[in-house]
Formats: C-alpha cells, structure tokens, sequence
C-alpha cells in the first residue's frame, strides 16, 4: 500500500463522541495507524453520559436497502451484524481508516496494558472530563514518564484549567459560550446555533492542527508536549472580526440573519423554487444589468456604503430572483461571474455535476451495512492522497494489537476477556 | 513564558498569497505557531480592501476600524485584517509584471510552502502554476484553496464562502423550525477551509521530513465543509431521511435549546440530556407544580411535549440574569451556559484567567484585545508576537535582508511599480 502523509505515526485514541474521533479520521485518512480503545461490550443508549455516544447511540441506523443493494447481511463473513455496535452511520463516517481494540480502561489490567501501548505510540488523544485521566493514572505527567516523548491532545468544553473546568458542556453550551450563537439568527428573534455539532467538529480540526504542530516540533527536538484544546475557546476563534471589533470601537455585533454584515447585496434570496446565496460582484453596473435594475446605478446606491440601504437594494432585485429558478440564477450569474449559489439540501448533493466529477463522495464497503458512500478527502494531496477504509467493527484488531504487537499470549487474552478487560 | 524558547514550526518559512480569510486563516494558525509567514500583496489586490478616503462609515462596516473612523490609511486599520494577520510579514510585489515574477520565483527559492486561494485559473496564467515552482524549488509545498477545486465543470464558478455554505447543504439547516435558511453567524466555510488547509499543510511538511519531497495539495472549501455535514449525509444514504432544520432543538432529547433571559438580547443555552438531569433541573427551577406533569417524567415524554416545555422554561428564565442562572444551573449537574456576545467574551472570568485573550498594539490601529492561540501547548506554546503588518511594511526586510537585493534594486522595483505605497483607491465611495 502506498505512504500516506502520515505513514509511521501511532495514535491511541480514547475519546468518544464527534471532537476526538473527528481528529483522529483526519490522522488515520491520511496514513496514521489510530488504534481506537473501546469498552469491551458497547453499553446501550445512556442518556445520562455526558461524554456523548459511543457505538450505535447515535439515530443513525440504516433502514432501507443498502445503496448498492450489495449489502445482504447474510453472505457476510461476520456473526454480529445485527449488533448495532457495528452500523451506526455517524460511527461509521467519523472512525473511517482506524483499528478497534476492546480494553476497559477502568480496570487496572487494562491499564497496564495501555501504558504499554503508550510506551510504542506517538501521540494519544482524549476527550473525557478534565481530570478523568488524572483519576486513571493515565494523565500527561503519567504518560510521559512511560514515553518522555508522548504527544498527549486533551480536548474539553472549557479546558483543564480555569473557574469553569469542570462545568458540563455539550456543543449547544460552546457554541453559546463561545460567542457564535449570539451571531447567528435573525437579528429580531433569538440566537440560533449551527446544526450537526458544528462546535464538535472545529475542536477535532483544532486539536489535529495542534498535534501535527507538535509532531513537527518533536521530529526536530524529540520533545513532546501536552495541548489543552478547549471547545469554547476554538468556537471564540472563528468569529472573525468580532472581538477585535469590540475592541475597535466598542460594538458587540449583533446577528443578521441571511445577510452580510456590510456586504450588499450579499444574502439568502427565495428564488422561484428554493432558495439561492446571491452576491454582487464589483461589477455593480453589470449586476444592475443581469437583474435588470437599472435603479441601483443611481450615486447613493452605487457606493459601497449601499449597505445601509440593504432593504431597498434587496427589494429592487426580488423580482427577477423570484422569478426564476434557482438552477437558472446559479447558471445565469456564474456566466455572468457573479458569485451566486444555490441553496442544497444534503439529498441534493449526489447528483451535483461537481462532486460527480470530481468523484467526492466515496463508495466503501461495510460487512454490515455494504456498500454506502461517505464524505470523501477534504483536500487532496499529490503525493499522499487520502487513503479512507471502512471503520473497524468493535475490537476487531484485538488479535493483531495484543498478539501481534503486545505479543500476549492466547492463554492471557482468553483470562484477560474472561474478566471483560478486553 | 519566555518568548526565546523554540517555537513549534521554528524555521518554517510559508509564502502567503491569499485574500480575506480561508487562507489567511491557515497561516494565522501557522504564524502563531511560529511559521514566518510572509504575505505578498499588491495595489490592485490588497487583501485589505482598496483605500477609503477619511470616513465615519456607520454600521458594522464602520465598527471595525478603531472609534469607527477608517483613519488617513483605512487599509492599516481594518480589525478583520488586523486579527488574522497578527504574526506575519507583508511586502508587495506585483505578480503581472515580469521582474515582480521573477522576484517571486527568488522567494519561492527558499520557502517550504506556499499558499494561496485565486480563482484556479490565475496562477497558471501568471506562470506560477506548481510545475513551474516545484523546477524552483523541488521541495517547495504548495496549497490551493479555491470554492470547488482545481477541476470539475465549476472549476471557474465564483464564490465566497457563504456561497459555499449554500452548496454543500449547510445553509438550509441554518434555520429556526419555522424559518428560511440563513447564514452562520461567522465566515463558517473559510474557518474550515483554513483549518482543513492548515492540517494539509503540516501533514506534508511531516511528509517531507521523512521522505525530503514537497507536493500539491487542492482543497476544495465544499470539499473541506461536507465532512462537517457527515451526521446528515450518513442519515441520507443510510434512511432517505433528509435533514430537516431543528433550530436549537436536539432530535433526541429535551428540553435542549436557548431561552430568553432578564434585560435585552439576553439568552442562556440550557441541554438535558436524562431523566435525572430533568429532576435537577426541577429542583433548581424550586420544583414549580407544572413540572411535576408526568407527561414530563420522560424523556420520550418531553420531546413530545416541547413546546409547551420550552414555554414553561422561558417563563422562568426570563425572570433571571443568564450569567448568574447558568452558574447556577451547573451548581446542579445540568449543561447550561450563557450565550455570549463579543463584550461578554471579553469580560468572562473564566477565559481571562486562561490567558485567551493578548493585549496586541499595533502602530496605525492602536492598543487593542485580539483572541490569542486557539489551543494551549505546554512546550511551545505560541503567542502573539507582533501585530498585522501595514500594507507594505516588509519590503526592505524581506528583498534586502532575506534576497541579498540592493538598495538600488529595491528603489527600481518602486520605480516600476513592482512594489507599491499604498493599494488602490476604491472607486465608488
């Protein structure tokens, strides 16, 4: 198999939910081995576990058929397909490219069998509340001492210092702590947060940045080093302009609903049958002509100060957005070179001409689910492309990693699963 | 802290061709990390808008230049440049002009990466395509950000990324239950572009090291943002079931959602998540006989009968202050938090004592409050070293320090119109 970017590096992955499992996708898509430790016996849906879910808590079950109709259960090689452990969808997407070993990591075997698979990895990741791995023995000043060069990312609602450490968070709590809620909505109802834990995602994205970031420091001073990714803080990041802002001059910004801030026109518009993301170019009397509003060329509305003025601009081109298309409006203004935009549902997104050509969207295989496509590479590397496998089932490389690597013995496996260590 | 220690990406040098904010987003990661990041720029594309003449400009256009006032150089003084570009050099050099080339191309000699986010034609069509520069510099990595990828039938579409929040399905689940869809509340598919982007970067700088080869690296922004959108497009391929928006709504649990509190655009963001967390939230709301409702004992029970629990949730939050309530709440085990705008991100205790925030002076905007490293690393923990840099601050550094040039040939290059003083002015002020 060919290198991957980051071909040689070993991750222990512990952490559940989205944040973790989406860095440690990113690592293991690009050629990390990330060896994700799992309870041994997949506990069902707790509703109180505030560390989110593990295996099949999540809604997404399949249904129907499965996409290629190749998915028949039956002919599979493996006996626990009925196991929602192995068939949660949004599981499936976000441990892509990863091994499973079961090892219950509240039992002090189980421990010592982590700390010697620390000794062998490069980088370990978490996301449980801070002090959780302190209680384990398993924090960074334990993990170092084991491995002095350990890269140990700890991701947290509010981080592993500070008056709020160790309040509850989930993503609706950081994206209104960290500022992004308040920013979103419109401005005359009440603050609206981004859909699908979009505060989750940008922690992982963080902490992977960061790690690499160590990674490249350790190759060149074989030091490692402990991060502290808090998610409140990594959502207070992305607000753009904001704070500096309020520095500036005082104001806290307040939402706007479907527009820009100062751009104009630049917002959501209906179009005859959905929606469309309309912004003129900086070719305002070319605009004027394709919406056919000779109007806005007058001097007032012609300025870049138009903004002021968004309610009029927006009215005078209703008109011709509503009455088309909103195929027609993203054909007519990209020839026009306008950046104009449809709004898609994701059901839309398999027959964009675009994902199509460019073969996005990847079809991978699952003994028990077939053949589904998932979200493909984020980018594209010339001489380490992505290299996305199917997620692993529940502890399906405990042979590989205990035998192979720890070089236990089938006699100690056998003990160590008769008292559900692993 | 000392500033002397080793930064992470000491030694890194990263050329930064971009505008706006996907890619100075990735460097700004870079930067703080320790990368010198050197942003070429020129009069016609700043990156910094054009010259403004002196103006109050109103709105929050005018909000982000200090005390509203664009100042005698508006593009030195643009809070959005300013807290993406802190860390970084700026020169200019015109890239349609041959010895601007030609300069470029001695750049690139003794850079590791290079960034940028045009349109996928116009690097080609300045002759700076990645065959060219990698016969340069066979080392060199090379990024390019663009809305839909460097092939494909919208190859030359124009968007932003608002556009591609649109495209890739984000957009439409913007939306309260019985809304239209609407923007995020920040430059969403630039943010995860540039992380994406920044991830790539170091992922082949990691290559490089083992194997000493650069490459090419094509992000997509709507390729780095469906990823995000995995929970939904997974439910869609797996049920036919296609997202519909939920507001701040959780299709699982409740009560889960923002609630308005005391004093204007006041809110507080509370979660429950179990039976037991209701009976919290019960006992710290002094257990009010409506809550006693079986029909609310459940979780099954709740989600059915939200609305009427969301209203019987305002009514009691409305009465309190957020900040102190969602103390609080989290005083009682429950997930609660006050939704937080740019003033009271500036004042919470909390991220002060973690030292998020860095006090950063800049010469033309003054003393001013930025959000500092996005993560906290023990050994090399990265700050803000200096500011953005003015629109050409660079150029005697960078051409004569770090090219060996003359004074002679940095005056001729002015002379040109290779370098420049200052970018154009915008037209229709």
């Amino acid at each position: 198999m060919a290198d991957g970017a980051l071909t040689g590096l070993t991750v222990l992955d512990l952490s559940k939910n989205i944040s973790g499992p989406y860095c440690t996708k990113l690592l293991a898509d690009y050629g990390a081995t990330v060896i994700k430790i799992e309870k041994p016996v997949s506990p069902p849906f707790a509703k109180g576990d505030s560390e989110g879910f593990c295996r099949g808590e999540s809604r997404i079950r399949p249904g129907g058929c499965s996409e290629s109709g190749s998915g028949d259960h039956k002919d599979r090689p493996y006996g626990d397909t009925v196991n929602p452990a192995n068939i949660d969808g949004l599981f499936l997407f976000l441990n892509t490219s990863k091994k499973s070993i079961t090892l219950d990591i509240d039992n002090r075997d189980a421990r010592n069998i982590f700390k010697r698979l620390a000794k062998q990895a490069d980088i370990v990741v978490e996301n449980s509340k801070p002090g959780t791995m302190k209680k384990l023995g398993l924090d960074y000043a334990a993990l170092r001492k084991i491995k002095p060069d350990v890269i140990m990312a700890s991701i947290s609602y509010f981080g592993q210092t500070g008056p709020c450490r160790d309040w509850n968070g989930c993503d609706i709590i950081a994206q209104a702590m960290g500022g992004l809620m308040h920013l979103t909505g419109e401005p005359e109802r009440g603050p609206l947060k981004l859909p699908l834990s979009q505060a989750e995602y940008q922690a992982g994205l963080n902490a992977a940045v960061a790690i690499l970031c160590a990674v490249y420091h350790r190759d060149a001073t074989g030091e490692g080093q402990y991060i502290d990714v808090s998610v409140q803080e990594v959502v207070a990041s992305i607000l753009e302009g904001a704070i500096s802002t309020y520095s500036y001059s005082g104001t806290a910004l307040h939402r706007t609903g479907a527009r820009h801030r100062y751009k104009c026109p630049a917002a959501i518009m209906k179009a005859k049958d959905g929606y469309v993301h309309m912004e003129s170019s900086a070719y305002w009397e070319q605009f004027a002509t394709m919406v056919e509003a000779p109007q806005l060329t007058q001097p007032r509305l012609a300025s870049i100060l138009r903004y002021q003025y968004a309610d009029e601009v927006e009215s005078a081109i209703k008109p011709w957005f509503e009455k088309r298309t909103a195929d027609e409006i993203f054909d007519t203004g990209q020839r026009w070179r306008m950046p104009v935009a449809k709004v898609m549902g994701v059901d839309e997104l398999d027959g964009d001409p675009q994902y199509k050509a460019r073969k996005y969207f990847r079809e991978i295989d699952h003994p028990a689910t077939g053949r589904r496509r998932y979200p493909g590479a984020p980018f594209r590397m010339s001489e380490t492309p992505a290299a996305i496998n199917r997620a692993p089932l529940l502890g399906e490389h405990n042979d590989e990693i205990y035998i192979d690597t720890l070089k236990l013995s089938r006699d100690e496996m056998a003990q160590l699963r008769e008292r559900n260590v692993i | 802290m000392s500033s002397k220690r080793r930064q992470a990406l000491a030694g890194v040098r990263v050329i930064d061709l971009s505008q706006v904010f996907a890619g100075p987003y990735a460097t700004k990661l870079l930067a703080d990390m320790g990368a010198e990041v050197i942003r070429i720029e020129c009069a016609a594309r700043s990156g910094r808008g054009g010259a403004l003449p002196r103006l109050r400009p109103g709105g929050d256009f005018g909000a982000a230049f200090p005390d509203g006032d664009t100042g005698e150089r508006s593009y030195n003084r643009f809070a959005y440049y300013n807290e993406v570009n802190r860390n970084k050099y700026a020169i200019t050099i015109d890239l349609s002009k041959p010895h601007g080339i030609e300069v470029f191309k001695r750049l690139v000699k003794i850079s590791d990466v290079i960034v940028e986010n045009f349109s996928p034609r116009v690097m080609p069509n300045f002759g700076l395509s990645y065959e060219v520069l990698k016969d340069i510099n066979p080392k060199i990595i090379m990024i390019s950000i663009s809305a839909y990828g460097q092939d494909g039938p919208y190859r030359d579409c124009v968007s932003y990324g608002e556009g591609i929040e649109a495209m890739s399905g984000l957009s439409k689940l913007i939306a309260y239950p019985d809304g239209a869809p609407l923007k995020p509340g920040t430059a969403y598919a630039d943010a995860t572009a540039g992380l994406h982007a920044a991830f790539a970067i170091m992922a082949a700088l990691r290559y490089r090291r083992v194997k000493g080869v650069g490459q090419y690296i094509d992000l997509s922004m709507r390729e780095a943002l469906t990823p995000l959108l995995g929970e939904a497009i997974m439910d869609c391929r797996m049920n036919h079931r296609p997202a519909k928006p939920m507001g701040n709504r959780h299709p699982k649990i409740a009560p889960h959602g923002c609630y308005p509190a005391k004093g204007n655009d006041k809110w507080i963001a509370i979660a429950v998540e179990s039976d037991g967390e209701w009976r919290a939230l019960c006992k710290a709301m002094d257990n009010p006989a409506w809550s006693r409702d079986s029909r609310f004992a459940t979780n099954n029970g709740r989600l059915a009968h939200r609305d009427e629990l969301d209203e019987l949730i305002s009514r009691w939050t409305c009465g309190c202050d957020n900040i102190e309530l969602a103390e609080m709440l989290q005083s009682h085990g429950i997930k609660a938090g006050a939704v937080l705008n740019a003033a009271d991100l500036v004042n919470d205790p909390h991220l002060r004592e973690r030292g998020f925030f860095e006090m950063v002076e800049h010469p033309e905007a003054g003393v001013h409050i930025m959000p500092g490293v996005s993560w906290k690393m023990s050994r090399t923990p990265g700050r803000v070293e200096r500011p953005a840099p003015c629109f050409g601050q660079h150029n005697r550094h960078v051409f004569g320090r770090l090219l060996g040039m003359s004074d002679k040939e940095i005056e001729e290059m002015a002379r040109e119109g290779v370098t420049a003083e200052a970018p154009l002015p915008y037209t229709d002020v």
